[in-house]
């Protein structure tokens, strides 16, 4: 082995605490790099995969009643290539010893037929194809999610209230469809309240008086065909049959959640880990420079004997590099294995057929190199600076450094102790290492306070909307627009002390040739157990009569102000346009709603005094009671329980944004650690000369320690509130980033917070000052004084 | 002649000081001669020694090695001439803290073209029980011998030595200018030594003195003592 790389392995041997924490950094930032964006990528790898295989549709449209034969029709439109109907029904679904309200959707599936489009993959047990028809029980296929979280199995037996008629229906098998990846309705994951069931056509449509009719289809379009050309045509032919609007995957309800999921997921996980790998190698950057520079005579001692810039160039490029090398390796294999994790979570929610988690090469190459790049740059920038100086200059301890008064002195405030003096002189004189520094440890508060910030953001978010918005216990809606006396017998079920009836309907919002999809939610009123809040948790303006609002969002879409008026094409029922003038907008967290007060839809609508929910308030204790008595209720087809809501949020939503944001923190935790330490150890290293010959002056230990300590002191205390105010734009910003017309992110930051982040480099501040503190106690005068002039 | 320098002048800023080291040096020294080069702090002995040794460019005027000229030669050319000409002795020895004694060798007999045997060169110097240790293992006399064993293993033309004895005792500084006396007597190598100590001018073949940048002086020895003999 050459001389000069077992010096290599000697120093890192010496720094190996330096090293180490480096490593971590580096470590950190390439493994939160690599966790979120692998895992959203195998995501949607994982998507790509099971549509390219279950031939998952591009078009889907409902309508009330049309004749197969319709399909023929449908088949021959230009740009179509392939056409499948089906027929679909909800139905409520009642599981023994289970009151929580559970909706079915029961499809329709051709057994002798195979499916051409969203083609079932059967998990366990046997396809719809094999089955023999039994006497009474339906055979059918279950979701997956449902059937895993309700435990049900081939061969279970479960009934549903089909067409009012209770049914049994046996599970033959557990199927995955790419049409419901996402398990869950109405954009909330519910794995235990919602369940698919294919189930054969001929049963399911003679329960409906459907044969040799379809309520459903999907279409395959043709390469090249455009989508809002087929969907036009597609619209107009199935309207006479009592069709709603067909629409692409992006308004289909399981590929517009996974979508946003993985869109939001990769600004997520490209935006996070890419300040976070920024923050990591910046840092690396200033640590590597210093700690190079501290080599500073042992460069020139090689440049004496010989040793050309390149040679040792490379000799402290070789020494980065292992350290680097080690938290690449460190940080990749974590990246693997909590990317891994992260994709288990995702799992609960979407379902696929193979979910495997992958690193894709350009991930690897772009962690890599930045990281690498950096480390390089901080390592040249290092040598540089030595190649440039004269060795035989390198060699003498630095010239006296060109101090002065520092401004505060200037400024006239001349009553400093000498200690401060000295010390803000220090940090003075070098503004720029100065700054770096503090730099490096705010930047390091920063990404600790933004790795928590998703957490405090969703409780912030559950708050909203379970506790300010939605204040009924139960929501129960009917099976289609119903007179509004229904919340009468309602009102009658056990428990109930309030109803506030709500109506909402399916419309298409027109200005101009700006158009947008959407519904308006006809509510109370003075609502009370349903509110419209703004961002801030404020109840928003109350509804006035005649008016619309809607959200900030869609009215900015639109291109609408308060006061224009806006074209509404209803899309359910009977098909015309109506105008209402926009009275106000509010700044919700989701979504693209639109309120009106009920009556005045109603009205509008030119409809009597219909209603299509109820929210319920319920005496505590008496939920399971009142859900029980409301299966008695034919019309109801459905409940939402808020605590089933708020547990499924809880337990899905909530726990993987918790899970990722407490990683992400922990990896913020560990690079602001190593900052700081590293930071301590180089001040220590540049200035041990200089200590020592204070010992030697009659500086007492604890007064050497304090010029040190104290120049890191007030490093961190400028750094600490810059760090805070440095996360909160960073919040900002990516809030910002993440936000869609969906969901606004609110940017919301709890003192907690902060106070982790503060507590954090405090600790590591303290622990580092403890290290640096016996090392000086450990300094040795004699030699310090031989070794230099 | 080994070193030829004809007009040579060094300026150079410190702080806010503009420095003038070397004012107009002419000197030339003979292969195998032993200088002395004496003078108080300041006197641009340190600033000679280092643009004899490629470490340094003059501002002004010319130096030559064996008829090559070093003033105007390139970053790349000055080290090469210091990879295969030039043995440094500093001071403050300048060792590798974390590399043993052989190591330490070893760093130039890995790039030297025609290097003696690396336990040759530590024999010369008389440290074979100790050629394991690290420096902070040593005392200064030994570290600096470690120094000399170092300089010379490459072979070098000529050996630089910037106050060897300048951090040393005087028995320490006795036995490290024997072994400089010796290598310059049995190698044949041109030795040049810095030192503001009068009383080791005896041991040289010529004295330079320098006072404020220029040469005040030269003596020649006709007779010269052992280290040995000296006393200060």
């Amino acid at each position: 082995m050459k001389a000069l790389d077992r010096k290599l392995l000697r120093d890192l041997r010496l720094m190996w605490s330096q090293a180490l924490t480096i490593a971590l950094v580096v470590a950190s930032g390439i493994g939160g790099f690599i966790t979120t964006l692998s895992a959203v990528d195998s995501l949607a790898l994982a998507r790509d995969r099971f549509y390219a295989s279950g031939r998952f549709a591009d078009v889907f449209a409902s309508v009330k009643r049309a004749p197969n034969a319709l399909a023929e029709t449908l088949r021959a439109t230009p740009g179509v290539a392939d056409v499948q109907t089906t027929v679909e029904q909800i139905v409520r679904i009642e599981l023994p010893g289970v009151a929580d309200p559970v909706i079915g959707q029961l499809i329709g599936v051709d057994p002798q037929a195979p499916m051409r489009m969203n083609r079932l993959t059967v998990r366990n047990g046997r396809a719809l194809e094999d089955m023999r028809l039994p006497g009474q029980a339906i055979p059918a296929l279950v979701s997956a999610a449902f059937a895993d979280a309700r435990g049900l199995l081939p061969g279970t037996r479960i009934s549903a209230l089909v067409n009012g008629k209770r049914r049994t229906l046996e599970i033959a098998g557990i199927a995955l469809s790419p049409e419901f990846i996402f398990a869950g309705l109405q954009g909330v994951p519910d794995l235990r309240g919602f369940g698919v069931f294919w189930v054969p056509r001929d049963v399911l449509a003679a329960a409906y008086d459907m044969d040799g009719a379809f309520n459903r289809v999907a279409i395959k379009l043709a390469a090249g065909a455009s989508e809002d050309a087929v969907v036009d045509k597609i619209s107009a032919q199935l309207s006479r049959y009592g069709g709603r609007e067909a629409h692409g995957r992006k308004d289909q309800a399981s590929h517009a959640i996974l979508d946003s999921e993985i869109k939001q997921q990769r600004v997520l996980g490209t935006m996070l880990p890419s300040i976070f790998l920024g923050v990591a190698a910046f840092l690396l950057n200033v640590v590597v420079s210093r700690l190079v520079a501290t080599q500073r005579e042992q460069i020139a001692a090689l440049k004496a004997l010989g040793y050309a810039n390149l040679a040792i160039g490379a000799h402290y490029l070789k020494l980065v590099l292992v350290i680097v090398a080690l938290g690449l390796l460190l940080g990749v294999l974590l990246g693997d294995v909590l990317g891994m994790m992260f994709l288990r979570l995702y799992a609960v929610s979407f379902q696929f057929p193979s979910f495997e988690h992958r690193i894709a090469p350009w991930l690897l190459v772009v962690g890599i190199g930045i990281t690498v790049a950096t480390a390089v740059l901080g390592t040249l920038n290092a040598i540089l600076a030595t190649a440039r100086l004269a060795p035989a200059e390198a060699m003498r301890p630095q010239a006296p450094g060109r101090y002065r008064r520092t401004v505060v002195e200037r400024l006239g405030i001349t009553r400093i102790p000498p200690a401060l003096r000295m010390i803000l002189r220090n940090m003075e004189r070098r503004p720029l290492r100065s700054a770096l520094s503090i730099g490096g440890v705010a930047a390091s508060v920063a990404i600790v306070v933004m790795g928590n910030f998703f957490k405090d953001a969703i409780e912030y978010i559950v708050d909203a909307q379970f506790n300010v918005a939605m204040r009924s216990d139960v929501v129960v809606w009917m099976a289609e627009a119903a007179d509004d006396s229904a919340r009468h017998e309602v009102a009658r079920l056990p428990g109930v002390t309030a109803v506030e009836s709500g109506r909402d309907v399916a419309v298409r919002f027109v200005n101009g040739h700006i158009r947008q999809r959407g519904a308006i939610q006809g509510f109370a009123r003075h609502a009370e157990l349903r509110r419209i809040v703004d961002l801030d948790k404020r109840e928003a303006s109350r509804l006035e009569d005649d008016g619309l609002v809607m959200t900030d969002r869609l009215a900015d879409k639109l291109g609408l102000r308060v006061g224009q008026s806006v074209r509404i094409e209803v899309l359910e029922g009977r098909q015309r346009t109506l105008v209402v003038p926009l009275t106000a907008t509010v700044r919700e967290m989701m979504g693209l709603s639109a309120y009106m007060e009920r009556r005045a839809l109603n009205r509008l609508l030119q409809e009597g005094d219909l209603s299509t929910q109820f929210a319920l308030a319920v005496e505590p204790g008496r939920e399971a009671e009142m859900l029980e008595a409301s299966k008695q209720l034919p019309r109801v087809v459905g409940a939402f329980s808020k605590a089933s809501l708020l547990r499924n949020m809880q337990e899905v939503s909530a726990r993987n944004i918790r899970i990722m944001s407490t990683v992400l923190t922990i990896f913020a935790t560990v690079i602001a650690v190593g900052v700081v330490y590293n930071n301590a150890r180089i001040a220590l290293a540049e200035r041990t000369w200089e200590l020592a010959s204070l010992r030697v002056l009659g500086f007492t230990r604890a007064e050497v320690s304090g010029l040190l300590l104290g120049e890191m002191a007030i490093g961190i205390a400028v750094a600490l509130p810059l760090g805070m105010a440095l996360g909160y734009g960073l919040v900002h910003l990516v809030s910002g980033l993440v936000s869609s017309d969906q969901f606004l992110f609110p940017v919301v930051i709890r003192p907690a917070t902060y106070a982790w982040a503060g507590i954090a480099v405090l600790t590591s501040g303290v622990a580092s000052a403890l290290v640096v503190r016996r090392r000086i106690d450990k300094l040795d005068m004699v030699a310090a004084l031989k070794t230099r002039e | 002649m080994v070193f030829s320098a004809r007009g040579l002048a060094k300026s150079y800023v410190t702080g806010d000081v503009e420095v003038q080291a070397l004012r107009d040096v002419d000197l030339d020294i003979r292969r195998g001669e032993f200088v002395v080069l004496l003078g108080a702090s300041g006197s641009g002995k340190s600033t000679l020694l280092n643009i004899l040794g490629g470490l340094d460019v003059p501002t002004r005027g010319e130096v030559r090695f064996a008829g090559q000229a070093l003033s105007g030669a390139s970053e790349s050319e000055l080290t090469t001439y210091r990879r295969d000409h030039v043995g440094f002795v500093f001071q403050f020895y300048n060792l590798i803290p974390s590399l043993t004694v052989r190591e330490n060798l070893a760093l130039v007999t890995d790039i030297a073209r025609n290097p003696m045997p690396i336990d040759e060169a530590i024999d010369l110097v008389g440290l074979t029980p100790r050629r394991d240790h690290f420096p902070a293992q040593l005392s200064g006399g030994e570290q600096q011998r470690v120094a000399i064993a170092r300089a010379i293993v490459k072979r070098p033309d000529v050996l630089l030595c910037d106050e060897p004895t300048g951090a040393l005792d005087y028995v320490t500084g006795k036995l490290v200018l024997e072994v400089i006396a010796k290598i310059n007597l049995e190698l044949g190598t041109t030795a040049v030594v810095i030192t503001h100590n009068a009383a080791i001018a005896g041991m040289a073949d010529r004295v330079i003195y320098l006072g404020d940048g220029r040469i005040q002086k030269v003596e020649i020895n006709t007779h010269k003592i052992t280290p040995s003999e000296l006393r200060w």
